[in-house]
């Protein structure tokens, strides 16, 4: 009797975790599909039910984003901000976390705790002072030869993007960079080669796992960013996310849906489908230092 | 050349580019920040006058800026206790209970992190759409009509349409920071416990919880920290303060403040009160919280 109490409360035990694990996996797919649905509707379908199937497939919302709202340029552009970012971030932080993390020298420990207090900076304090900081660099250029240079320039905000993501990328490669047995260094002393060479051609490559995560948080924030962009780029070099912000602000003024869903698809499908394929080693690194942006 | 000196300018070389940019980009910017809260600063034209502390002054009659801090304390309040005992909840059941097909909820649950606010911004636009949203529809669909409501139109309700897209956002990334902690736990205490006669709400509460306490706490800072400044991101992309500040938050205010109303002084004073609050609020419940940790 007592028995069969207790398979029946854990049945129920088991059944209500998986309506709970389910429903949350519904609230999270429904909304992102619906999007993608959404997408290749006609406009007047969104007067309808909204769980209406699309009635075709109307690419020419894609269309319409892509060259009319101008987010086939943005998307360029975010490209181009996003990888500079990258490449700028490692160029600065892997060398100066392989020094910090395995060198001691004057103002060592000092330098350490300089760059952490970095992480507790965040970026939305701080925008403003950087964008008067860039228009009076501008503004003394002007007086010489009458063009600016910091502001509206995509290569000036993807530097920016790189320093504000370095202390956070330092720390993660250092703690990295201290596990390393300082026998390689040794052998690599005895060989004869230099500091340089030893860091190329010896280190770096064994940080590759470290930095393939770096690369992967910074992705996706320099990406999906877009308080910097908006604030740095007051012209039309706009970054996606900040295209999508008019796109959704425009489309819902002027009652214009399908062009709106297109362009969230478009922002959003390359962290998808970037996640997808790496999502194990996403969840798995931010185990290893996660801080939230 | 000597191999001391060659040290040097290996270090110097390497690190000097990042600390020059750092402290160019992050800490003149951060000081920027306190020393404009001390003068009127307005407008494009850059006039500015030392005035002490009137902003804070100012700042403390401010009725709008009274309106964001509570908007702001009720978001980080709700975003955490919500998040906690969901992400929590769904933690232990991922990590202890043999669920069929762990590794796809685990997946799905994550995927609101990897996305822009803007793009979350729209996904809830188009959820709390008064007329043709998806909630409003679904609430329809189950003869709730006395449910429906104006998500982001109705001033007394907004403040919780913005906590829900929030805490949406943010239960996958703690579950994950949860489970972690919650996978070193070995699995012989749970079996000892269960011998014992324990059952799985107290195998919980005295297994689990003060063995993930710790991992707790430092997240509960991150809550802090975060959703000021993803409450700010949202409410920019998705309401504009509106409807009549019934949303503004701490930085959503300073910024138009500072941006769009061009009077940074004043803008840079709310951004130095937000800045100490956070800190205290986050040093505070780190004391209270403090427990001994429990080795294992």
């Amino acid at each position: 009797m007592k028995e069969t109490k207790r398979i029946n409360t854990d049945t129920l035990y088991k059944v209500f975790i998986y309506v709970a694990l389910i429903t949350l996996a519904i609230t999270i797919i429904i909304p992102v599909a619906w999007v993608f649905m959404a997408s290749i509707k006609e406009n007047q379908e969104f007067y309808g039910n909204p769980w209406a199937l699309p009635q075709g497939i109307h690419f020419e919302n894609f269309r319409e984003a892509f060259v009319e709202a101008g987010m086939g340029d943005y998307f360029l552009n975010s490209i181009i901000v996003t990888s500079l970012a990258l490449v700028f971030l490692l160029v600065l932080a892997l060398p100066a976390a392989y020094v910090l993390s395995r060198f001691e020298f004057v103002g060592s420990k000092f330098i350490n705790g300089f760059i952490k207090a970095g992480l507790f900076i965040n970026v939305s304090y701080i925008t403003v002072p950087i964008f008067l900081m860039l228009l009076g660099w501008d503004q003394s250029l002007r007086q010489i030869f009458d063009s600016g240079f910091f502001l509206n320039n995509l290569s000036v905000l993807a530097l920016i993007y790189a320093v504000t993501a370095l202390p956070f990328t330092i720390f993660l490669l250092s703690s990295y960079f201290e596990t390393l047995p300082s026998d390689f260094e040794e052998a690599a002393n005895i060989d004869g080669a230099g500091y340089f060479r030893t860091m190329f051609s010896i280190m770096l490559p064994m940080a590759k796992p470290s930095i393939i995560i770096v690369i992967l948080f910074n992705f996706l924030l320099f990406w999906n960013e877009y308080i910097l962009a908006l604030t740095l780029i007051p012209g039309d070099k706009k970054t996606l996310p900040v295209g999508l912000l008019n796109l959704l602000a425009a489309d819902r003024a002027a009652v214009n849906y399908g062009p709106m869903y297109a362009g969230m698809v478009i922002v959003m499908l390359p962290t998808l489908i970037l996640y997808i394929i790496v999502q194990k080693r996403l969840t798995q690194g931010m185990t290893v230092g996660g801080v939230k942006g | 050349m000597s191999r001391k000196r060659s040290r040097n300018i290996f270090i110097a070389t390497c690190i000097t580019p990042a600390i020059m940019l750092f402290a160019l980009f992050m800490v003149v910017p951060t000081f920027e920040v306190f020393r404009m809260s001390l003068y009127n600063w307005g407008g494009l034209s850059g006039n500015k006058t030392f005035i002490g502390f009137n902003n804070f002054k100012v700042l403390w009659n401010d009725m709008r800026f009274i309106q964001s801090f509570q908007n702001s304390v009720l978001l980080i309040v709700l975003v955490a206790v919500l998040t906690i005992v969901v992400a929590i909840f769904f933690a232990s059941v991922l990590t202890k209970e043999k669920v069929f097909a762990t590794n796809f909820f685990r997946i799905v649950f994550y995927i609101p992190n990897i996305l822009s606010v803007v793009i979350i911004a729209g996904i809830f636009s188009a959820v709390y759409n008064p007329r043709t949203g998806l909630l409003n529809s679904i609430l329809g669909l189950l003869n709730l009509e006395q449910l429906q409501r104006q998500w982001l139109g109705n001033q007394d309700i907004v403040i919780y349409s913005l906590a829900g897209a929030l805490v949406w956002q943010a239960i996958g990334y703690y579950m994950v920071m949860y489970m972690s902690g919650m996978a070193s736990i070995p699995e012989s205490y749970y079996e000892a416990a269960s011998l014992e006669g324990a059952g799985k709400f107290k195998q919980f509460s005295a297994i689990t919880l003060p063995l993930i306490w710790n991992n707790l706490r430092t997240t509960l800072t991150f809550y802090i920290i975060s959703t000021i400044n993803l409450s700010f991101l949202l409410v920019t992309a998705m309401t504009g303060g509106g409807p009549d500040g019934s949303t503004e938050v701490f930085l959503s205010y300073m910024y138009s403040q500072a941006y769009s109303n061009s009077t940074y002084g004043y803008g840079m004073a709310i951004g130095v009160v937000v800045f100490t609050f956070s800190f205290v609020l986050a040093a505070v419940v780190s004391r209270i919280t403090k427990r001994e940790v429990l080795e294992f």
